[in-house]
């Protein structure tokens, strides 16, 4: 984004694919992150409470998408991120995060843009759909 | 079942200091590389006075020194099982850097029930300033409930 003059409505400036969630990572993130919820890290517990397996962490896929942005966009230029998270994320999953730009206008006296960001697993299943907007 | 009544209410404040040590650990498990926020000179070099923090790692620093982690799901008579994330949303007023000490203000903001009442969502927004009282963020978060079927 340092050449901001040339962002364009519908140029995809975020994307990027990270590695397959594994236990491991989920045990290091209930650490990292400080979200203790045993559903994410104790089998027994997620077995209770209905669910087949462990599943990763929104947060967690939230986390690879700030991260995602953040390679394409300074994170001083950061004005807001927000997520719905569509589905669970399971174990195994490889999530791909896209970004595309959907609106350029100006507000508090700055040029700003609207993206748009997904992030889907390596079958296609979107995850999380959300939006940035950033400082040009 | 959580109801209207909740609306408004708000919990115990939560500060948080931002210590390198516990952010290198979140950088680490996310296989974060960007020296923006791993080395010093990257940081000025992007305009920061100290090192910033990634974009979701307010909502982490908030959870991890709360004194009672579930303290609100508790408060409201929410089963940690049947909870589940439906939002969230960050809003950055001013930056966030390693040394800092945050104070995090949550406090319920809508209840809506879905599906006949099978879910329940809750709406919780929260105020961060800094050290110096500076607004620096807004988060809101959407929990969703899966509600027993009597």
């Amino acid at each position: 984004m340092t050449a901001s003059g040339d962002i364009r409505a519908g140029d995809r400036i975020v994307h990027k694919v990270f590695p397959p969630i594994t236990r491991h990572t989920l045990a290091l993130y209930c650490g990292a992150s400080g979200d203790h919820n045993p559903i994410h890290v104790d089998l027994d517990f997620a077995k209770a409470a209905g669910f087949p397996d462990v599943f990763a962490h929104g947060m967690l896929a939230m986390a690879y998408l700030g991260q995602a942005l953040t390679d394409a966009v300074p994170p001083s230029r950061l004005r807001s991120f927000a997520t719905r998270f569509v589905a669970i994320t399971q174990l195994g999953a490889k999530l791909t995060c896209e970004g595309t730009v959907t609106e350029l206008f100006a507000e508090d006296g700055e040029r700003r843009a609207r993206l748009a960001l997904t992030t889907r697993d390596d079958r296609g299943e979107v995850k999380l759909e959300g939006s940035a907007v950033v400082a040009l | 079942m959580v109801d209207q009544s909740a609306v408004g209410r708000s919990f115990t404040p939560v500060t948080a200091r931002v210590e390198p040590g516990r952010l290198r650990y979140f950088l680490n498990t996310l296989g974060e590389e960007n020296p923006v926020y791993r080395n010093a000179d990257a940081a000025r070099a992007a305009g920061f006075d100290g090192m910033p923090v990634p974009p979701t790692y307010l909502f982490c620093l908030e959870m991890m020194d709360v004194d009672d982690p579930f303290e609100m799901f508790i408060a409201l008579g929410i089963d940690l099982a049947r909870v589940l994330h439906g939002e969230q949303s960050f809003a950055y007023h001013a930056p966030v850097l390693v040394g800092d000490t945050l104070t995090f203000r949550p406090r319920v903001t809508s209840v809506t029930d879905k599906k006949g009442g099978a879910m329940t969502l809750i709406g919780i927004r929260c105020e961060v300033t800094n050290q110096d009282g500076v607004h620096v963020a807004d988060t809101t978060r959407t929990i969703v409930v899966r509600n027993e079927v009597t």
